[in-house]
């Protein structure tokens, strides 16, 4: 019991369950799936689908958190990928043409990454800290979207492009089967692949890593990319559901979201070790939590201040400090802990 | 051989002005040249007027970038400002409107709000050892919920004390007027300005922003310091929001979206470094009229869309991030 | 002349980590208007001391009195208040503020709440000025150097009123001249009765302004000297533990190695590190560095490794000149550095003990090659078992090993790249007996079988029982290269070590 308690996932998968509990409370048909048409409908379908932009953004935002960084311009990426897609396509002679809807996601997926490699290289490569270095897009990629769209809402009416963030493919929404091998490449990458163990090694402790001949400057530039690829797809997923792209408002405040998720999934925003099932989880909780508030009646409107209580509470339970203070009440104190590096000589050069 | 480490203190004296003053003169500079430049270019814009519009225009931003300096100067960061912005538009409003109090009750009821939620923030990062980020970010969430709590909707404000100190204008020489909230902000400027500058809080908040642990060492309040610079800006913030409800004369949950941003692109574009510990509360009012004539000289040029507002901030931010890099790695 | 009564008295000072004893029964005094130095080799206690007096840990025996009273500190800031005031090597001070805010904030003079600022400058300035400093004080204090920070430090503990002052390595990144700065300063606090402990591990300084010294082994009192009556030769002994007399020649010397060169240093050096040496590793070679902590015997190993560039010099593999920027370049030419740090610079903590050993492989692979997991066992088990590390569990969090453990965990990191070159930093340090022996066995299998090994140790004994030559540093400068053969002892190293080569 303890050990399961102990389990890092412990907390989200808890936070998880209880909302899904109450909603089973308030509607008895909660858990139900149907098929309609050849397509899955149900409760639990729509929080995966709604919630999977946000699964995307997560799990790379889990990678570049795991390096030690944090990326505060995917909001912006996702409104840039989205505009640029739909400006493409609005432009097609046939908006249905799939090979001009291939193009289209090309190029904003490009652009994407181009974007992430400019955070990655602004952090590796100048030095400047992560929540620095990606303010710059995340305030100016907004601008940058409206002006792709050219301050206008940009409707497309693609059924091609529908397909991405609202189309069903083998009876799942399209959306779900995106993440999911976004995921699984994700996986595969980290933990069949070494890239996992390298981008915790950096994150761990960035001295050794160099030491033990990591090319971390690579590595994080290629990670950074990623996260921007990443909040790219989920861009053109929100923009293919309503057709159509807001350079205002798309994306907006996902990134905090998606750290959010991260965080509520047990990775440490210190960096090292990370957990892409604690994120897929944590953005299932924010997701599940919204629509929990919508379904058992509580105002829509109170839905910020529900975020706020979670946030508060898991991050106060997963914060040494914090546990320190108010569960180890009993036995005597510890004598202060001479600190870590403190019985080591650190070699400064002169 | 002391002669020689004497030179060498010497002659770094030139540098070390240099260096400290650099993001600051640089911001004067990029301003005098936008001013000039506008002067040129459109008719009318090189009037006085011109310019305390862009104080009218911008004196809450001010006033919240004020309480955001502090913050920034010790190390942290305030994500939830233009929430706290928000949640006293929405709670002055509310309360004149529908609850029909005098304002002299209401103002000093929201500015309450707004320190104690600065004062809980700062403990929770101090004593949990939280980071600035989440924490903040989670009273982001919590005053923005707390608007759509009061009302989805806007809130118009039609006390008429209250409405006619937001249409007061204070003339000044030359058939230039400023209003009321102008004087609030640059009065605010001031004073903080003062205390940074000389009061052992101020210089606590500069040792802190250098070095945490050498702060503790030397026996410095940490704590209280942390605390306080997170109360002074959710005060700040809530100061802010009154006279965001005195330019627009209403409250709304959706006001001041994303002005956590614009703060803390004036307090870098100020020259006040992001890890803490350099900066000058003059760079900020500097930052603020940059943002604040960018605005103007798009509204000026007519033919360019609003979103280049953003464009050029982010340009900026990443140019003067750029040189406080340079900066920073010369002087190591 | 009777000396004066002791301001600051220790005795039979005891304290204890986890496993360790890191002080058993010290005993410790400081008479005012003298320069102690505390002495001892890294590991011997120094620290310990240092902090258990200030009240970064508390002590479990003994007792601590300052001018015939008891205390205890609760930590630095009550010791400072009591008059105990440190200054460490990284000055614990504000850079970002000016010279004048060090020394006074938390005490600025004010007036109605109002900081008087010209006030304070005047009388920072008249305080320096006391330290035969002249600087503007306004001046933020990133601008001056280590020595004036350093000065400054001093000046804002004595101006606290110190009446001891512990000054932990303050001379390490100084150049002579600023070292000569630090040494008048001294000696004019000196004159003014104030009791100053010091801790160097350049022993010309030692020497120079020191007017007495404890030395400390292994956690225990070795004696006090009075630095006028204790040579060189015989403190080195002291420290390092052996009496000149007790020093025997080894019997197992290794064979002599006649084999092409591997590496070749030709007067590789960087500045405020390590001074140009020439140097040659053959292959199957075992080179010992020997020399006291500070002594430039690290500065090499990263030199060696590409952790640090060299600001002058050239340095060849093959016979190729080669220049190693990252340690990814010198892991390509068959170069692998253990670092003495295992903390900082080796272990990845929240990794385990199976990723940290396949670590430097991996990175050498790439992320797109990875190692397949049955490769994986069996390298990690066979050195599991090689090394004998506890537990043997390679799933473990390396966090949770003791220090021993992890440090067999970093060697076989570097092992199963089978490289050319190993450079082992104090690779023994905080090791059981057992395990040290081990250690030695394979450093000698290596070298059989071709490998060539930069060892550095603070063990003489054990550097010479491995190597077919010995450099010897002192003072961040390669002073003698001596090859193994039956006229050199451990005496004969320490008296290089003590004579800085000029025998």
């Amino acid at each position: 019991m303890t050990a399961l308690v102990r389990h890092r996932l412990f907390w989200p998968a808890a936070v998880l369950l209880l909302l899904l509990a109450a909603n089973v409370a308030f509607t008895p048909g909660f858990l139900s799936i149907e098929m309609k048409d050849g397509h899955l409908y149900g409760s639990l379908i729509d929080i995966f689908r709604f919630g999977a932009p946000l699964i995307l953004v997560a799990i790379g935002m889990t990678l570049v958190i795991a390096t030690g960084g944090i990326d505060l311009s995917v909001g912006s990426v996702v409104a840039i990928s989205g505009a640029l897609a739909c400006l493409h396509i609005s432009g097609l002679p046939d908006q249905n043409d799939v090979g001009g809807v291939l193009t289209a996601v090309g190029l904003a997926l490009g652009l994407a990454l181009v974007l992430g490699a400019w955070n990655g290289f602004l952090v590796a490569g100048i030095g400047i800290q992560p929540i620095i270095a990606t303010l710059i897009i995340m305030v100016a990629g907004r601008g940058l979207a409206q002006l792709i769209t050219d301050g206008q809402i940009v409707t497309v009416n693609s059924a091609s492009y529908k397909l991405i963030g609202g189309g069903y493919w083998l009876t799942l929404p399209f959306s779900i089967l995106i993440v999911l091998a976004v995921l699984a490449l994700t996986a595969f990458l980290t933990r069949r692949l070494a890239l996992g163990m390298l981008v915790e090694s950096i994150g761990g402790n960035a001295t050794a890593s160099r030491l033990a001949g990591i090319r971390s400057r690579g590595l994080t530039v290629a990670v950074y990319a990623f996260c921007a690829l990443c909040a790219g797809i989920a861009g053109l997923m929100i923009s293919s559901n309503v057709s159509s792209a807001d350079g205002n408002n798309a994306g907006l405040w996902i990134e905090l979201d998606a750290i959010l998720a991260v965080v509520i999934g047990g990775t440490s925003l210190m960096g090292g070790r990370f957990s892409l099932g604690g994120t897929v989880l944590g953005a299932l909780v924010i997701q599940t939590l919204t629509t929990t508030i919508y379904s058992i009646g509580i105002p829509p409107e109170t839905t910020l201040l529900f975020k706020a209580l979670v946030v508060t509470v898991v991050c106060l339970v997963q914060s040494p400090a914090f546990r320190e203070k108010v569960f180890q009440r009993r036995g005597r104190r510890r004598p202060a802990a001479p600190q870590a590096t403190d019985d080591e000589k650190v070699e400064v050069p002169a | 051989m002391s002669s020689g480490i004497l030179t060498s203190a010497r002659l770094r004296l030139p540098g070390r002005l240099r260096s400290a003053y650099i993001p600051v003169l640089a911001t004067a500079g990029l301003l005098a040249a936008m001013f000039v430049a506008g002067g040129v270019r459109y008719t009318g814009f090189a009037s006085g007027q011109v310019v305390l519009n862009v104080f009218i225009d911008n004196a809450f931003l001010l006033v919240v970038a004020v309480g955001m300096t502090f913050v920034i100067l010790t190390g942290g960061i305030d994500l939830s400002v233009g929430a706290v912005v928000a949640l006293s538009t929405m709670v002055s409003a509310s309360l004149m409107t529908d609850g029909g109090w005098p304002p002299l009750l209401v103002v000093p009821l929201v500015l309450l709000i707004g320190s104690a939620l600065g004062l809980a923030m700062g403990c929770i990062i101090h004593y949990f050892d939280i980071q600035p980020f989440i924490v903040t970010l989670a009273g982001m969430f919590l005053a923005r919920g707390l608007c759509y709590v009061i009302g989805t909707d806007s809130i118009s404000i039609t006390d008429p004390a209250y409405t006619a100190v937001a249409q007061a204008r204070i003339a000044l020489p030359g058939e230039m007027a400023v209003s009321v909230s102008v004087l609030i902000a640059v009065a605010v400027a001031g004073a903080a300005a003062y205390v940074l500058h000389y009061t052992r809080l101020g210089r606590n908040v500069y040792a802190i922003g250098g070095s945490e642990q050498s702060a503790l060492l030397m026996g410095l309040p940490v704590a209280r310091t942390k605390i306080a610079v997170y109360t002074i800006s959710g005060f700040c913030s809530a100061l802010g929001g009154v006279l965001f409800s005195l330019y627009t004369l209403s409250g709304y949950g959706l006001n001041a979206l994303g002005m956590e941003l614009d703060a803390i692109a004036a307090v870098v574009i100020g020259g006040t470094l992001l890890t803490g510990g350099s900066g000058y509360l003059a760079g900020t009012v500097l930052g603020v009229l940059v943002l604040g004539l960018i605005q103007t000289i798009i509204s000026f040029e007519g033919t360019l869309s609003s979103w280049w507002t953003k464009i050029f901030i982010g340009l900026l931010l990443f140019a003067f991030i750029l040189l406080q890099r340079l900066i920073s790695a010369r002087r190591a | 002349m009777a000396p004066p009564a002791p301001i600051l008295q220790m005795s039979g000072i005891c304290k204890e980590f986890p496993g360790v004893k890191a002080l058993s029964g010290v005993d410790f005094r400081l008479l005012p208007g003298e320069v102690h130095a505390l002495m001892g080799e890294n590991g011997a206690g120094k620290s310990t001391l240092i902090k258990v007096l200030t009240g970064v840990y508390d002590i479990d025996g003994g007792r601590i009195t300052l001018n015939g009273q008891d205390v205890v500190f609760a930590g630095p800031l009550q010791a400072q208040q009591a008059g105990i005031s440190t200054v460490y090597q990284e000055v614990n001070l504000c850079a970002n503020l000016s010279v004048a805010e060090n020394i006074f904030i938390g005490r600025e003079p004010r007036r109605l709440g109002r900081i008087q600022w010209k006030r304070m400058r005047r009388r920072a300035a008249e305080l320096l000025a006391g330290l035969d400093l002249h600087i503007d004080v306004s001046a933020p204090l990133s601008s001056y150097s280590l020595a004036v920070q350093q000065m400054v430090a001093i000046a804002r503990a004595v101006d606290i009123s110190a009446r001891v002052l512990i000054l932990d390595e303050p001379t390490s990144s100084l150049d002579s001249g600023e070292v000569e700065q630090l040494f008048r300063v001294m000696r004019r606090l000196k004159a003014e009765g104030i009791a100053i402990l010091f801790v160097s591990h350049f022993l010309d300084q030692i020497y120079e302004i020191s007017d007495r010294m404890t030395i400390l082994r292994n956690g225990s009192l070795v004696g006090e000297y009075l630095t006028s009556e204790l040579g060189q030769v015989e403190l080195v002994g002291k420290m390092i533990g052996r009496e000149l007399a007790d020093l025997e020649k080894l019997e197992d010397r290794p064979p002599a190695r006649t084999s092409e060169p591997l590496v070749q240093t030709e007067a590789l050096g960087r500045s405020g590190a390590i001074e140009p040496f020439t140097l040659t590793v053959h292959k199957g070679e075992v080179v010992g560095l020997a020399g006291l902590l500070g002594s430039g015997r690290t500065e090499i190993a990263r030199l060696l490794f590409g952790a640090d560039h060299a600001s002058t010099g050239a340095l060849r593999i093959d016979g190729e000149p080669v220049t190693l920027r990252t340690p990814r370049l010198a892991m390509n030419r068959g170069v692998a550095f253990c670092s003495e740090n295992r903390r900082a610079e080796g272990l990845i903590p929240d990794l385990t003990v199976r990723e940290n050993i396949v670590l430097a492989l991996q990175a050498m692979r790439g992320w797109h090659r990875p190692i397949p997991r049955r490769t994986q066992d069996e390298l990690v088990d066979k050195y599991v078992a090689a090394l004998n590390i506890r537990p043997a569990d390679p799933e473990q969090l390396v966090r949770n090993l003791s220090g021993g453990n992890q440090q067999k965990v970093l060697l076989a990191r570097w092992l199963i790249l089978e490289p050319r070159l190993l450079i082992l930093d104090e690779p023994t340090r905080g090791i059981d007996v057992g395990a040290k022996a081990e250690i030695q066995r394979l450093v000698a299998e290596l070298s059989d079988g071709g490998m060539a090994v930069l060892f550095v140790s603070a063990e003489l004994e054990e550097v010479l029982r491995l190597s077919h030559k010995v450099a010897v540093l002192r003072d961040r400068k390669l002073v003698a290269e001596l090859p193994n053969d039956d006229g050199l002892t451990t005496g004969v190293i320490m008296e290089t070590i003590a004579s800085g080569g000029r025998a």
